[in-house]
């Protein structure tokens, strides 16, 4: 049983490695019209590409991949984390409001431009600054009800203040002159296609530190999800380990969110297919879904691309719902009980 | 006898009224300690006090002869190891992982077990008679089995000193004796520390060496189980009719309950 545990990570790794591989290949190729050869891409990456393919794939689709890559390994961690913190299996980086938090300042900064910085970088800061004050706005009201903080209360903390700022983002949205209005609601429902070097130099370096920082909390959040008292019962600081992920994950929710916008159901597909093949170790789902989570965004910023190029690109939070949802809804039916909750 | 606790003076109070108040007691290494009383009487709050889980309003609790206020939750988990009333656990951990749990206060938060960690982890499901099933997934299983795990856990956290929260409440009556049996051998054979918190007066009277009975928020009798257990402090705490016996057949002590006072 041990030795067939470890050959099931050991393939999952494997096959998950593959598929981002193949994944990172076929979003490099998109040519708009056209689709390069992966001789072509390959030719280009290492510099021996043509002028033309040169720009295609290093200038216009590699910014893109290799935020992709930080975003939804980004999501999926945090997703996993979340949902071992609260014990909760919708738990998701957005439960506490980040994401509409990131929506409010980024419609705020195309509805209120300051005219010394550029909309651009202004757009992503506001939100970035926005969502991690939701976050301690929620964490600070389910403190106020007590000295302890009960998993409850955050989460319904975290629903009512959501619900809040999103209706105030939607009368933004309402009120904006038409021409900012686009803005507003493509950014709300994800993009990967304004992804530049210098967003990624500030959005990576978070992304990278704080996955890293929840892989090492993964053997006391296995505590955790037994339960508080269990959890300090074997020496964990339950009060300050959870405080200290809240923050490390609205860190990273809010360098993917805006840069990237809401792109949903990463952080809660990801974490339960994975739980579903290897268990619920989260020393083993935290890794793979930092895998999981860049292959499956790039599978959808691919299919954005390609599946109607009538339409052009389509937003890639449209995509992962759509493939989402229905995946998840399949293990809800089918699964329920090996999942666990 | 060595101490391996002492609380001194110790208060505790939950949204301004008292729970416990001026509880003084010290636990000799290798004894078992009942703390008895009727439910809601603040025994699950006292324990609770003992590894830090809830900090006292006054007072302190000394372990090894350092106050646990001065030390981490790891280092205390290192030293005392608890056995909690509740044990539902969603989540399908198998019985081994559940087990290895029990090394985390032995380990940095990001390295693998150790021959060792897995060695203790051996013997504690073999002690538990668990071994045959620690493939087992933990959300499949009974209360009382799960509660064997949890024993499990805590053999595997290798402690000085094992609270029990009502270690017999979800037990099956054969099962209550297997637990106890097997607590009370590591109390004799490793010298480990027991205090047991319960309203269990027969099981009390039979496995302890020492009885605390709470009452009104304080002690209100600790000794030998003869000396607390007598018919006038049940009634006074428990409101029942009993009496403590010798029960030769198996040379301990027994409770017997004729009946409550209730309405006489």
């Amino acid at each position: 049983m041990k030795g067939n545990k470890t050959a099931r990570v050991t393939a999952t790794a494997m096959v998950l490695a593959v598929i981002l591989f193949v994944f990172v290949m076929m979003d490099l190729s998109w040519a708009g019209t056209r689709t390069l050869s992966l001789g072509e891409v390959w030719d280009a990456l290492i510099g021996k590409g043509t002028w033309a393919n040169d720009i295609i794939v290093n200038t216009q689709n590699l910014p893109r991949v290799v935020l992709g890559i930080f975003v939804g390994a980004g999501l999926a961690v945090t997703g996993a984390v979340m949902q071992a913190v609260f014990r909760n299996p919708l738990a998701t980086p957005y439960i506490l409001g980040l994401s509409s938090g990131a929506s409010l300042g980024a419609a705020l900064a195309v509805l209120i431009p300051v005219s010394f910085i550029p909309l651009t970088l202004m757009q992503p800061m506001l939100a970035f600054v926005l969502c991690f004050c939701t976050m301690l706005l929620v964490y600070s009201i389910s403190k106020s009800s007590g000295s302890m903080i009960k998993t409850e209360t955050l989460v319904l903390a975290g629903v009512a203040v959501s619900s809040l700022i999103t209706a105030v983002v939607s009368l933004l949205t309402y009120i904006a002159p038409s021409e900012q209005m686009g803005s507003i609601v493509f950014w709300s429902m994800g993009s990967l296609g304004n992804a530049t070097w210098e967003k990624i130099a500030f959005a990576a370096p978070i992304i990278a530190v704080g996955i890293f920082v929840m892989v090492c909390q993964s053997r006391n959040l296995n505590a955790m999800m037994l339960g508080d008292a269990h959890a300090m019962d074997l020496g964990v600081d339950v009060r300050r380990i959870r405080l200290f992920l809240l923050v490390i994950s609205s860190l990273v929710v809010a360098a993917a969110v805006s840069f990237a916008g809401t792109i949903g159901f990463i952080g809660l597909v990801i974490p339960h297919i994975f739980r579903l093949i290897l268990g619920p170790d989260n020393r083993l789902v935290i890794p793979i879904s930092v895998i999981g989570g860049s292959a499956f965004i790039l599978m959808c910023d691919y299919i954005s691309h390609v599946v109607a190029p009538l339409y052009g690109v389509l937003p890639i939070g449209v995509v992962t719902a759509i493939i989402g949802a229905p995946f998840f809804i399949y293990l809800l039916c089918t699964k329920k009980k090996a999942i666990g909750w | 006898m060595v101490n391996a606790m002492e609380v001194k003076d110790l208060s505790y109070s939950y949204a301004g009224s008292n729970v416990l108040e001026d509880i003084c007691l010290t636990v000799g290494k290798g004894e078992i300690l009942g703390i008895l009383g009727p439910n809601g009487g603040g025994k699950t709050t006292l324990l609770k006090n003992l590894n830090k889980n809830l900090s006292p309003r006054c007072g302190c609790v000394l372990v090894d002869g350092t106050d646990i206020a001065d030390l981490s939750k790891k280092a205390i988990a290192s030293k005392v190891a608890v056995v909690p009333q509740t044990n539902e656990v969603n989540f399908s951990f198998t019985v081994r992982e559940i087990v290895e749990m029990g090394r985390m206060p032995f380990q940095e938060s990001f390295r693998g077990s150790s021959t060792s960690d897995s060695e203790i982890v051996d013997r504690a499901l073999e002690q538990t008679g668990l071994t045959g099933m620690q493939e087992r997934l933990i959300n499949t299983m009974s209360g009382g089995e799960r509660q064997r795990v949890i024993i499990a856990r805590a053999i595997a956290q290798t402690p000085q000193i094992l609270l029990m929260d009502e270690p017999t409440l979800h037990l099956d009556i054969s099962k209550q004796f297997d637990s106890l049996n097997l607590v009370t051998k590591l109390a004799r054979d490793n010298g480990m520390t027991v205090v047991i918190v319960s309203h269990d007066l027969a099981m009390a009277a039979r496995y302890c060496d020492r009885i605390i009975m709470i009452h009104n928020h304080r002690i209100h009798a600790m000794g030998r189980p003869e000396e607390v257990l007598t018919p006038e402090n049940m009634r006074t705490v428990f409101n029942v009719d009993a009496d403590l016996f010798f029960d030769e057949k198996i040379g301990k002590n027994t409770v017997i309950l004729h009946d409550s006072y209730n309405g006489n």
